[in-house]
């Protein structure tokens, strides 16, 4: 059997954020005297993923479990304190910007806020012509012209508006315009980084069916980061569950959905507000996320989970491959101490 | 008696030439501990609303007309002192953000003493032992070093929790909670609801939940109403709305959410955008958008009409029932 090679690829990526960057803030009084120490947020700990060609690998979690920072990190806007990134049998994770270049035009991202990511000073013209002019220098005006009228009607934005200045259109108009100028480029990957949350339910919908219609119509492959789980089984092939910067629970959405193993996976999913449900059951959590300065030498979840025990505060639990084909670390699933 | 009951409210906003109608002739009432919802998306008019129930309203925005009998008293002509006296001791509101709610300067203790000194005759060391015994109700864990605690000292889930203590401390008839759980993370939104739902049970407070998500809605409400560019829509049981909703707008709402569809399948979107307040179609205010118009949809405002359960304020309730009928029957 041949397994597709992924387009994608991550190895225990890592990335840390320094909080004491000079000598000075490096120092702390402790016990009488000074001691230097350098304290760091752990924003992605230890992640390995794959993305084959034309899957849509959703990545969800609550704030702060370093979502964003590993589509920054894979988009190039970061670079990782440790591991690596391929992209179609290349690494990429070390390049220079120059050799990056070519790469950015395969390789593109949307942002969750319509409002901040386009240029107000812009036409939506310029704005349209700025990337496929910095990757095609050889195009004449006209060229230019067609290409990004092109993009404009498969967005559903009409053409004719493309004078128009950002502040002219909706939000939902705008995240549009801002899929447009990922799609100018043609290329084969996008990185969504909650491209609808900003949005209203009706407007979600209709951003959300342009994304899927892309997918399609130019064969797309998609890293789409969400905290929304209804965005995700309806969007996701794969789904990836981040809790404090590692995965704990890697599978295949229709898997995960009808049969969720981490007991934080089985949480999130009971927290979702259902619509037609008059009694919630939701599993209750204790506590919050902790922070990631000082990271729990066991499992992160360890401080919320009701089945924790003494393996779990002790030993961070390896992703361990179930019989449907899910990856998922935690001790007690390991250990068979979860009902069902 | 019921708890609130507002009528013809309507409120406007001054502009430089003209005046723009914010809310549109709203009535609705409210029964002594009834949860209701308010749902819609942004620019619907729901945080109007909730600032005009409590006469929070400030230019250039003014209520043009209509009643809020709150405990029988109006509000709309009621004199700042005396609604004073009612904010925050008869009604209490908590809003999106307890970061913005809560005033960063002083502790939490000082928040809660200085509101209840404000409207109870109390020595500072009764009014603490109030605000223990309300952190404790909100299952905030050793409420006595939390009195000495700033808000930055403590997480997004916990200060959402202090909000709703401080809201209760004079225990109010109605608390107003406009989103008050969007700007957390799901698994706290769950436990807030939880909590809120539970003090309003058991102190038979009465709530009003403004929200742009159903699903909320949907777990939290008895009553719900649906606003569409400053005007009900609809209103009626949750249940109702949320199983059989009249109003294509109501329909198009529920219909566009993801799991309403298969997995891959294209979403039910409803077409265009809400019209801004300067900019609100002459007839329905929906007409533009929507999939059932007529002639008169462009030139009439349809009025609320009671049909199937629920007050619906559309010309074609009627058509798209005999059209499903007729469904049915082919």
């Amino acid at each position: 059997m041949t397994t597709p090679q992924p387009l994608l690829e991550i190895r225990n990526l890592e990335k840390r954020f320094e909080l004491d960057r000079g000598f000075l803030e490096t120092l702390k009084f402790r016990g009488g005297k000074f001691v230097q120490e350098k304290r760091a947020v752990h924003a992605v700990n230890n992640i390995s993923l794959q993305v084959a060609p034309g899957e849509a690998l959703c990545v969800v979690g609550e704030s702060g479990c370093g979502k964003s920072t590993v589509a920054r990190l894979i988009a190039g806007l970061l670079s990782p304190s440790a591991g690596e990134i391929h992209y179609d049998g290349q690494r990429i994770d070390n390049r220079s910007r120059r050799t990056l270049m070519p790469l950015r035009k395969k390789m593109q991202m949307i942002f969750q806020n319509p409002y901040a990511s386009l240029n107000p000073r812009m036409t939506i013209q310029q704005a349209l012509e700025e990337p496929v002019r910095y990757h095609n220098p050889s195009l004449s005006r006209s060229e230019l012209r067609d290409k990004v009228a092109e993009v404009m009607r498969a967005v559903g934005v009409d053409p004719s508006w493309s004078t128009r200045y950002p502040h002219e259109f909706s939000g939902g108009q705008r995240q549009r315009i801002a899929i447009a100028r990922a799609l100018t480029v043609d290329p084969e990957f996008i990185i969504a980084d909650e491209p609808i949350s900003a949005l209203d339910v009706s407007i979600q919908a209709q951003v959300l069916n342009l994304m899927l219609e892309a997918k399609d119509q130019r064969g797309l492959t998609y890293l789409f980061i969400t905290h929304d789980l209804s965005v995700v089984q309806h969007f996701g092939t794969k789904v990836a569950v981040l809790y404090l910067g590692s995965v704990c629970e890697l599978s295949d959405t229709a898997t995960l959905f009808e049969n969720p193993k981490h007991p934080y996976t089985r949480a999130l999913l009971s927290a979702v507000p259902q619509l037609k449900d008059d009694h919630p059951n939701h599993i209750r959590l204790r506590g919050e996320i902790p922070t990631p300065i000082n990271m729990p030498k066991g499992c992160p979840f360890e401080s919320r989970c009701a089945h924790a025990n003494s393996r779990c505060s002790a030993e961070q639990p390896r992703p361990i491959q179930q019989p449907d084909g899910s990856l998922v670390a935690c001790h007690a699933v390991e250990e068979e101490r979860l009902d069902g | 008696m019921s708890l609130l009951s507002v009528r013809d409210l309507s409120v406007k906003f001054a502009m430089r030439d003209n005046t723009v109608t914010a809310l549109n002739q709203i009535s609705f009432d409210l029964a002594k501990g009834e949860r209701l919802g308010i749902v819609g998306e942004s620019g619907a008019g729901k945080s109007i609303t909730g600032f005009a129930l409590m006469n929070l309203l400030s230019r250039p925005g003014f209520i043009d007309s209509g009643k809020i009998m709150f405990l029988g008293d109006d509000i709309v002509q009621m004199p700042e002192a005396k609604m004073r006296n009612i904010r925050g001791n008869k009604m209490a509101m908590i809003f999106q953000d307890p970061m913005v709610t809560l005033n960063p300067v002083l502790t939490i203790g000082q928040q809660m003493v200085e509101t209840l000194m404000a409207h109870r005759k109390l020595s500072k060391a009764e009014a603490e032992q109030i605000a223990i015994v309300k952190l404790r109700e909100v299952y905030i864990p050793s409420p006595e070093d939390r009195l000495e605690q700033y808000p930055h000292e403590l997480s997004g889930g916990m200060r959402q929790r202090i909000v709703i203590a401080i809201a209760l401390l004079l225990d109010p008839q109605l608390i107003i909670a406009d989103e008050p759980t969007t700007a957390l993370d799901v698994t706290i939104q769950a436990d807030i609801m939880e909590l809120l739902l539970e003090l309003c049970q058991s102190n038979k407070v009465g709530l009003i939940l403004i929200t742009h998500d159903l699903g909320v809605v949907s777990q939290m409400t008895e009553r719900t109403l649906v606003m569409y560019a400053g005007r009900i829509i609809e209103a009626g049981r949750t249940r109702e709305i949320i199983n059989d909703p009249q109003h294509p707008y109501t329909q198009g709402l529920i219909n566009a959410l993801p799991q309403q569809t298969k997995p891959g399948q294209r979403l039910k979107q409803i077409p265009g955008s809400m019209p801004s307040l300067t900019a609100i179609p002459k007839g329905c205010p929906f007409s533009p958008r929507c999939e059932f118009v007529k002639d008169r949809c462009h030139t009439e405002a349809p009025e609320t009409v009671q049909y199937a359960n629920v007050e619906v304020a559309c010309h074609e309730v009627n058509r798209l029932h005999t059209d499903k009928a007729e469904e049915i029957k082919a």
